[in-house]
C-alpha cells in the first residue's frame, strides 16, 4: 500500500509543476512588477524598485476610479435587466397553474447567445450600432420609431447602456436555466399547502420561492459579479479600445490592458491587476455575508 | 378557465417576441452577409441579397478566416484534452492515495478558484518571453494541465461514484496503478469529463485577452483575435464582407449548439445545483 501511495506524487507532478510555473509564478511575478517602474521592455533588470509608489498612484488615480465606477454601473444595469427577465421567465415556466409547455425549446433558444464568441458579438454590434449605416438605426428609422439616426456609440450613457444590454442579452438565458433548476428543486408540497391556506401568488413568491432560492441566487450573484468585474471583450471591440466615448467604456481590465500592453507600463498595469483582485475579493465576501446574515 | 387560456396565449406571444428580439442581431448578420456594401449603406431589409460570393472574395483576400477557425479549433481541442486528462489524473491521486501536502493542495484549489484570470496575465507574458515561447500556442495550451476547478469537480464526482473496492480488486488481479487509472477511473469519470469538457472548450474558443497578448503573427491568430483585427483592416470598408466574416465565426458554433443543446443545458443545471 505504502508503495502505491508514493506513486501519487508521480500522478500529481504534472499538475503541480505546471501550476507552480504557469499559474503561481506569474502571479508572484506580477506582484513583484507592481513594486517597480518596469516598462515591459528591455528586461526587468533595467527597471527601478519603487516600493508602494504604484499603489499610492492607484488610490489617487481618477481613471482607475472612473474604470471602477464604469464597470460597476455597466454590471449593475446588466444584472438588473438580466435577473428581471430570467426570474420572470423562471416563475412563469414553473407556475403550477399555468402549466406552460416548451420549456426545453425556450431554454435552448434563450441560452444560445451565451456560447457565441464575445469578440464576434462585440464586432457585430459595433457595426449594427453604427451611426450612419448601422442596422439598428436603419430599422428604427424605417419603422418610424425615430426621425434622426442616434449616435449610440458616441454618447456615454447610450454606450454604457448598450454594453449592459448586450451583456444581459448574452446572460439572461444562463440565469434563467440556473434559476429554473433552483425553483424545480423546491418541493411542490409547500405551494399546495400555501394554496390551501389561501395564500395568493405574491405571498407564495415572497415566503416560499425567494427564501428557498437563496443559495442559487447567491451563486448567480457571485458568479455574475466576478465575471462582470472582468468585463473586457465588449468595451475593447465595441469602440476604439481606449474607452471611447469620453472614457465611458473604460473598464478595469481594459485600463489594465492598455496600461500594460498599449502604453508599455507593466509596473502600473500589474498594480491595476492587484487592485482588481482586491476588489473582487471584497465584493464576493460582502455578497456572501449579506446574503447569509439576513437569514439569522 | 377561459381566463387561464387567454393569459397563456398572451404569455406565449410575449415569449415569441422575446425570441425574435434575441435573434434579430443574428438574422441581420446573416442577411447582410449576402448583400453588397452599397445596398447595406442604403438601408435594411429582411430579404437576402445575391452578393454572398463577392463578399466572400473580398473577405478572404484580406483575412483567412478559415485559418483562424483551424487555429482556434487546434488550441481549444488541445486545451480540452490536456485539461481533462491531467485533471482526472490529479483528482484520482487526491481521492485514492494518502500523501503529504494533500490538504495543502486542496486548500490551494479553493483559493485559486476565486482568483481572476487577469491577475497573472502580465507575469505570464513576461515568463513566455523569457522561455522564448511568445507568439506560440504553448502559453495558451500548457496552463490547461493545471486547472483547479476541473480537478475539484472531478474529485467530488469520484468521491460520490467510485468504490475503493474496485481498485483493490484490480490490485489483486495484478493491474498496475496507471493501468487502473486508464481502464477504470477514466471510464467512471466520463460523464464529468463530458460536462467540464464542453465548458473548457467554449471557454478556450471564446478566450480573447490571452491570445491577444501572446500571439503576434497573423498566421497564428485565433478567431477572436482575428475578429479584433478585422475591424482595423481594409475589410471594414466593405460591410457585407464584415458581416460575412462575423457570420463565419458564429454560425458553426450555432450549428454545433443545435446538436449539443440538451447536453449543455443539463450540464449547467447540474453544475449550479451541486455547486
Amino acid at each position: 500500500m505504502k508503495n502505491n501511495d508514493r506513486k501519487a506524487y508521480l500522478f500529481i507532478a504534472p499538475f503541480v509543476i505546471v501550476f507552480l510555473v504557469f499559474n503561481l509564478y506569474p502571479i508572484f511575478l506580477t506582484f513583484y512588477y507592481s513594486l517597480t517602474n518596469y516598462s515591459g521592455m528591455g528586461g526587468i533588470d533595467n527597471a527601478d524598485f519603487i516600493g508602494i509608489d504604484n499603489y499610492v498612484r492607484l488610490v489617487t488615480d481618477r481613471y482607475f476610479y472612473q474604470a471602477f465606477f464604469n464597470t460597476i454601473r455597466i454590471w449593475g444595469f446588466n444584472f438588473l435587466v438580466q435577473m428581471f427577465i430570467a426570474l420572470g421567465l423562471a416563475l412563469l415556466f414553473s407556475d403550477i397553474r399555468l402549466k406552460l409547455k416548451g420549456v426545453s425549446l425556450f431554454r435552448a433558444l434563450f441560452y444560445l447567445p451565451n456560447i457565441i464568441t464575445i469578440a464576434s458579438v462585440a464586432l457585430l454590434f459595433s457595426i449594427l450600432l453604427d451611426w450612419n449605416h448601422g442596422g439598428l438605426n436603419q430599422m428604427l428609422l424605417s419603422l418610424g420609431v425615430i426621425n434622426q439616426p442616434i449616435n449610440w456609440l458616441n454618447d456615454p450613457l447610450y454606450a454604457q447602456g448598450a454594453v449592459a444590454l448586450i451583456g444581459a442579452w448574452m446572460w439572461f438565458g444562463n440565469s434563467f436555466i440556473v434559476l429554473m433548476a433552483g425553483i424545480s428543486g423546491i418541493s411542490r408540497d409547500y405551494y399546495e399547502a400555501a394554496l390551501i391556506d389561501g395564500a395568493n401568488w405574491f405571498q407564495s413568491f415572497k415566503y416560499i420561492t425567494l427564501p428557498q432560492l437563496k443559495p442559487i441566487l447567491l451563486y448567480v450573484l457571485i458568479t455574475s459579479i466576478i465575471g462582470g468585474l472582468q468585463l473586457f471583450d465588449l468595451p475593447m471591440l465595441l469602440t476604439d479600445g481606449q474607452g471611447s466615448p469620453q472614457g465611458a467604456l473604460n473598464t478595469m481590465v481594459l485600463y489594465l490592458y492598455n496600461q500594460a500592453f498599449r502604453y508599455n507600463n507593466f509596473g502600473y498595469g500589474a498594480t491595476l491587476a492587484y487592485g482588481l483582485f482586491f476588489i473582487t475579493v471584497i465584493f464576493s465576501a460582502v455578497t456572501f455575508r449579506t446574503m447569509y446574515r439576513k437569514e439569522s | 378557465m377561459d381566463k387561464m387560456k387567454l393569459s397563456r396565449i398572451g404569455i406565449y406571444t410575449g415569449l415569441v417576441i422575446l425570441v425574435i428580439i434575441c435573434f434579430i442581431p443574428f438574422y441581420m448578420m446573416i442577411i447582410n452577409a449576402t448583400r453588397p456594401n452599397s445596398e447595406i449603406l442604403r438601408g435594411f431589409t429582411l430579404i437576402p441579397g445575391d452578393s454572398l460570393m463577392d463578399n466572400y472574395d473580398v473577405l478572404i483576400s484580406y483575412m483567412d478566416v478559415w485559418r483562424g477557425f483551424r487555429n482556434s479549433l487546434f488550441v481549444a481541442i488541445s486545451v480540452t484534452v490536456l485539461n481533462a486528462y491531467f485533471s482526472a489524473l490529479t483528482a484520482f491521486a487526491l481521492v485514492v492515495y494518502e500523501f503529504k501536502f494533500k490538504n495543502a493542495i486542496f486548500v490551494t484549489f479553493i483559493v485559486m478558484m476565486m482568483v481572476p484570470g487577469q491577475l497573472g496575465l502580465i507575469g505570464l507574458y513576461d515568463l513566455s518571453e523569457t522561455l522564448g515561447i511568445l507568439d506560440t500556442y504553448w502559453p495558451l495550451i500548457i496552463p490547461a494541465v493545471a486547472a483547479p476547478f476541473t480537478v475539484f469537480f472531478f474529485r467530488q464526482f469520484l468521491i460520490t461514484t467510485m468504490h475503493i473496492s474496485i481498485l483493490e480488486a484490480g490490485r489483486i488481479d495484478g493491474a498496475s496503478e496507471v493501468h487502473m487509472f486508464h481502464r477504470i477511473i477514466l471510464p467512471i469519470l466520463m460523464p464529468a469529463i463530458a460536462t467540464m469538457g464542453i465548458f473548457t472548450f467554449i471557454g478556450s474558443w471564446n478566450n480573447y485577452i490571452v491570445p491577444l497578448v501572446i500571439i503576434r503573427s497573423p498566421d497564428l491568430y485565433t478567431l477572436p483575435v482575428m475578429m479584433g483585427a478585422l475591424s482595423g483592416s481594409p475589410v471594414a470598408s466593405n460591410l457585407g464582407a464584415m458581416y460575412l466574416g462575423i457570420a463565419i465565426s458564429v454560425v458553426p458554433i450555432m450549428v454545433a449548439f443545435l446538436f449539443l443543446s440538451k447536453y449543455i443545458i443539463s450540464s449547467i443545471t447540474a453544475g449550479s445545483v451541486k455547486g
